[in-house]
């Protein structure tokens, strides 16, 4: 078998499962790429492989890219044009105080 | 000097199989793999790397890192003869769409059962350089057998094809496994000088690890036996010569090339 049938088939029979990382403990999990995979553990060792190999992580998340609902591109005029003149939304209105600090 | 030659054993079975590994890179049955194989490749490389400036600084003189992986021919390294061969069956040709993974994982998976066992010892030499290199790589090599053992079961446990491919690697490869238990002379001092480690010690719990995953790939263990190899005296198959010729060219062209 040549490496282009596998390659095909590799992405017909493996389901896509997108890939989630957190950089530092305390921040949050970000989106970073997506890859196939057979299973989530296999998905979880390839994104090791893949996306942690700079010291990128300390902890990963991967989701079947099929259990995402996604916006759709042409519901973005109803969907998010409306707020876009509300800049009352913002809490731009008032000074943070210094003991504040970072928010 | 068999401290250095106890060093240098352990240097050479990382580089000839982070080179040998290092083939997929570019070739990999799958990008992902492709990536992953490559990053299992440096962390040899790097082990090699600490290993080999250990073993130049106990030699002394002019002896370098580089001196040692690069200027010295076949008959002086000393890595298992498994380590070594290329990543098909006994007989099949040499171009690249014959390379075979389960050869490569299966070989990974016999290695890596092994250096898990034998860090964990070293950690506990006497030397106390070595163990500081041994906890090192005990976390590195941990991540390759677990790497080995997944792809392992998923073959044995998987299609009819990735079944038979991986017994065929496993039958092939297991009897250059007995090269791990014969004691070289250099072992056998390190040993005695609280430096190394005795392998026989390693072999039930070695023989018992591979046996259990065996068993949860479905996979038969190969009968013992088959021609005894002594690569790490130096007898090495045809195979090694190529690898060095690929490996060392480009350092032996540019003598004193920096980059």
């Amino acid at each position: 078998m040549n490496t282009k049938t596998v390659q095909t088939k590799t992405l017909s029979e493996w389901p896509l499962w997108e890939v989630f990382v957190r950089s530092k403990q305390g921040l949050e999990h970000k989106h970073c790429g997506s890859l196939h995979a057979s299973d989530a553990q296999h998905a979880l060792q390839m994104a090791r492989d893949v996306y942690t190999r700079r010291q990128e992580g300390v902890s990963i998340w991967v989701i079947p890219s099929n259990h995402i609902t996604a916006s759709h591109p042409d519901d973005k005029s109803e969907f998010f044009d409306p707020a876009s003149d509300k800049i009352y939304r913002h809490p731009t209105f008032y000074n943070i105080p210094n003991e504040v600090g970072h928010m | 000097m068999p401290h250095f030659a106890y060093v240098l054993h352990l240097a050479d079975n990382c580089i000839i199989l982070g080179q040998r590994n290092a083939q997929w890179c570019g070739n990999g049955p799958i990008l992902e793999e492709d990536i992953a194989m490559a990053n299992n490749s440096l962390d040899l490389i790097g082990q090699a790397r600490m290993l080999y400036q250990y073993a130049a600084e106990l030699k002394g003189g002019l002896a370098t890192e580089d001196s040692l992986a690069y200027f010295r021919d076949a008959h002086d390294f000393k890595n298992y003869t498994l380590l070594e061969l290329p990543h098909y069956g006994p007989l099949v040709g040499y171009a690249v769409e014959n390379l075979d993974y389960s050869v490569t994982i299966v070989r990974n998976f016999l290695f890596s059962t092994l250096m898990v066992l034998m860090w964990e010892k070293l950690q506990h030499s006497k030397d106390t350089r070595l163990a500081a290199i041994a906890a090192k790589s005990l976390k590195e090599v941990r991540y390759h057998l677990r790497h080995a053992h997944d792809w392992l079961v998923r073959f044995g446990d998987g299609t009819h094809e990735s079944q038979a491919r991986a017994q065929a690697a496993l039958n092939h490869l297991m009897p250059y496994t007995q090269e791990f238990w014969i004691q070289a002379p250099f072992e056998t001092a390190a040993y005695n000088a609280n430096i190394g480690i005795d392998t026989l010690d390693l072999k039930k719990d070695w023989t018992s690890l591979v046996g259990d995953t065996l068993n949860e790939a479905n996979l038969m263990t190969p009968p013992g036996g088959g021609y005894l190899t002594s690569g790490k005296l130096g007898l090495h198959s045809e195979h090694l010569s190529y690898l060095l010729g690929e490996m060392q060219s480009i350092a032996r062209a540019h003598p004193d090339g920096v980059w």
